[in-house]
């Protein structure tokens, strides 16, 4: 990896949830949720399918808004602004914070050009400084010795974990302070797996990762905190260490012992 | 109690063979259904071909009419009428189709988007005279004259609905995930349906777009009282224009044998435009990186 001269530490990125509770219509998905994500690391959201997991990571980049019933109440802050401000400009927001979801979703364009898409859209047009983009992202990403010699090919013919790899590297192209990822590897087999996982081990020492997985080993092994959610509600948020040898609460040991969900 | 018992090996087997032959009838059936679905483009393509090709000759294409009795005239302004005025449709039709079929796609659940939804498609039930009469009570009643524009209008409208339903429908093709791609790297919501988007779904809009063209190439009833039709040579928009369909009509129903082998060259040509406009189709369907489909091509 190449880390960034420029931020030696990670300064940006810290994350606090405040009271943060969501509706869809009627239904309650997140309940006063309150959470501190610190900088750099790895923050782990487990828990049984429908606990609100993956609504709590996409209220951090917004991508709940416009969803239809939609309500919000609490606040999220990153670096202190609250991000539902309405000072706050969504798109600008989701450059620093940037999101990979479950199945790798390249655009049906060159590898190249999927990296470099931010970018252009910020208006960087000079060739060079684009393709330079390109291979530090792709190296950061741990794809640049794989597609080297195949960048203007489509994205789509890509392999499954490599296009989710060319996603992070897409998200890491805007170089954002935060990276959010919903189950990255669920839809990867096990190979692509331990790449992705080696690859956010790596990662953690410049950007502030929060992963959402279902998979409770998997949130042992990347993680340095974990938090478990139940039913809408934070139960649990500690070192990941910690959390699985000796949970304070019953239901969270109940839950990483496999008694539910 | 009984009833509830196993079926036997010898039913099991029997049920099996019933089931198959089921099978295979239904085969020849849908076989013979298919078939008889291409037979009458085949009986037209072949009977125009015979009546058609009798009077095709380089001066057919280059020649105006002529009058009856005078031998060797030929639909020149017509082909050329013909193009003019699909060019005015699209120019209408296309981006009005587009931004209402994004439109739709994109706020697809809104009152407004309803209420276009219906009113789009009660347009495209409407039938074509009708569409001739408002563009003649619309542009040519006020301007006193027929027109290659109030044609081109008439067109136009007739090909909006075809074009917002299909932009509609290959839009909402494009996966959501895509979209929230785009989204998630900072693209509002306008760039992330224009560049995005729209550009994934653009293959497949372009090919309607061109269906719709192919279909309006062919349409006379709205043509009747705007575009007018003339034998004369003439591009102006201002103006009376030809038209193959007219000129088919013309020359199919007149008194003249000359004539109406003509009728039959013009629908060979007519045929032969929008078969080429449906191969160009085609061709742009296959676009460079792959369907809007993603996915990964194995592991």
């Amino acid at each position: 990896m190449l880390p960034d001269p420029s931020r030696s530490a990670v300064q940006h990125g810290l994350v606090d949830v405040e009271q943060w509770s969501v509706w869809f219509g009627a239904t309650a998905a997140l309940s006063e949720v309150s959470l501190r994500i610190t900088p750099g690391g790895v923050t782990a959201l487990i828990g049984p399918s429908g606990c609100g997991k993956s609504t709590l990571l996409r209220s951090i980049n917004r991508m709940n808004d416009g969803a239809a019933g939609l309500r919000h109440a609490g606040h999220i802050r990153l670096d202190g602004a609250d991000i539902y401000a309405p000072s706050t400009d969504s798109s600008v927001l989701r450059q620093r914070v940037g999101m990979v979801f479950q199945r790798s979703n390249p655009f049906p364009k060159s590898v190249l050009d999927n990296v470099t898409y931010g970018a252009r859209l910020n208006g960087m047009t000079d060739r060079r400084e684009l393709e330079a983009l390109a291979e530090r992202s792709l190296r950061r990403a741990a794809l640049w010795d794989e597609v080297k010699d195949r960048l203007g090919q489509s994205a789509l013919r890509l392999s499954g974990g490599q296009q989710q790899r060319l996603c992070i590297a897409r998200a890491l192209a805007n170089d954002p302070d935060v990276l959010l990822l919903d189950e990255p590897a669920s839809a990867l087999d096990p190979v692509a797996t331990l790449r992705i996982e080696e690859l956010l081990y790596d990662l953690r020492r410049d950007v502030t990762i929060v992963i959402v997985t279902h998979n409770l080993q998997q949130a042992a092994r990347v993680s340095d905190r974990t938090a478990f959610l139940l039913a809408g509600r934070l139960i649990e948020c500690d070192d990941t260490a910690r959390l699985f040898t000796s949970p304070r609460e019953p239901r969270t040991e109940a839950y990483i012992t496999g008694r539910f969900g | 109690m009984s009833a509830l018992a196993a079926p036997s090996r010898v039913q099991r087997t029997e049920r099996m063979a019933r089931r198959r032959r089921m099978g295979s009838f239904m085969t020849v059936v849908v076989w013979c259904a298919a078939l008889l679905s291409v037979v009458p483009l085949i009986l037209i393509a072949a009977h125009l071909i015979i009546g058609g090709a009798r009077v095709l000759s380089p001066t057919f294409f280059t020649a105006l009419p002529a009058p009856p009795g005078v031998s060797g005239g030929g639909v020149a302004n017509g082909v050329a009428g013909t193009l003019v005025l699909l060019g005015i449709a699209s120019v209408i039709g296309m981006p009005i189709g587009l931004g209402a079929g994004l439109y739709l796609a994109e706020h697809g659940r809104t009152r407004l988007a309803t209420i276009v939804r219906y009113l789009s498609d009660v347009l495209s039930g409407l039938p074509s005279i009708v569409v001739g009469i408002f563009a003649w009570e619309l542009i040519v009643r006020p301007s006193g004259q027929f027109s290659a524009l109030a044609g081109g209008f008439a067109l136009g409208m007739i090909m909006i609905p075809l074009v917002a339903r299909a932009t509609e429908e290959m839009v909402r093709l494009v996966p959501v995930a895509l979209r929230e791609a785009a989204l998630a790297l900072g693209f509002t919501r306008w760039r992330s349906s224009l560049q995005i988007v729209l550009r994934t779904a653009l293959p497949g809009i372009v090919t309607a777009a061109l269906v719709a063209v192919a279909r309006v190439a062919g349409e006379t009833a709205p043509l009747l009282f705007t575009a007018f039709g003339t034998p004369f040579w003439s591009l102006r928009l201002d103006r009376p224009i030809a038209a193959l369909p007219l000129q088919i009509y013309n020359y199919a129903t007149s008194p003249y044998d000359d004539w109406r082998a003509q009728a039959w060259g013009g629908a060979l040509v007519l045929i032969a435009l929008v078969l080429v406009i449906s191969i160009i189709a085609r061709r742009v369907t296959r676009s460079r990186f792959g369907a809007a489909t993603g996915g990964a091509r194995g592991d």
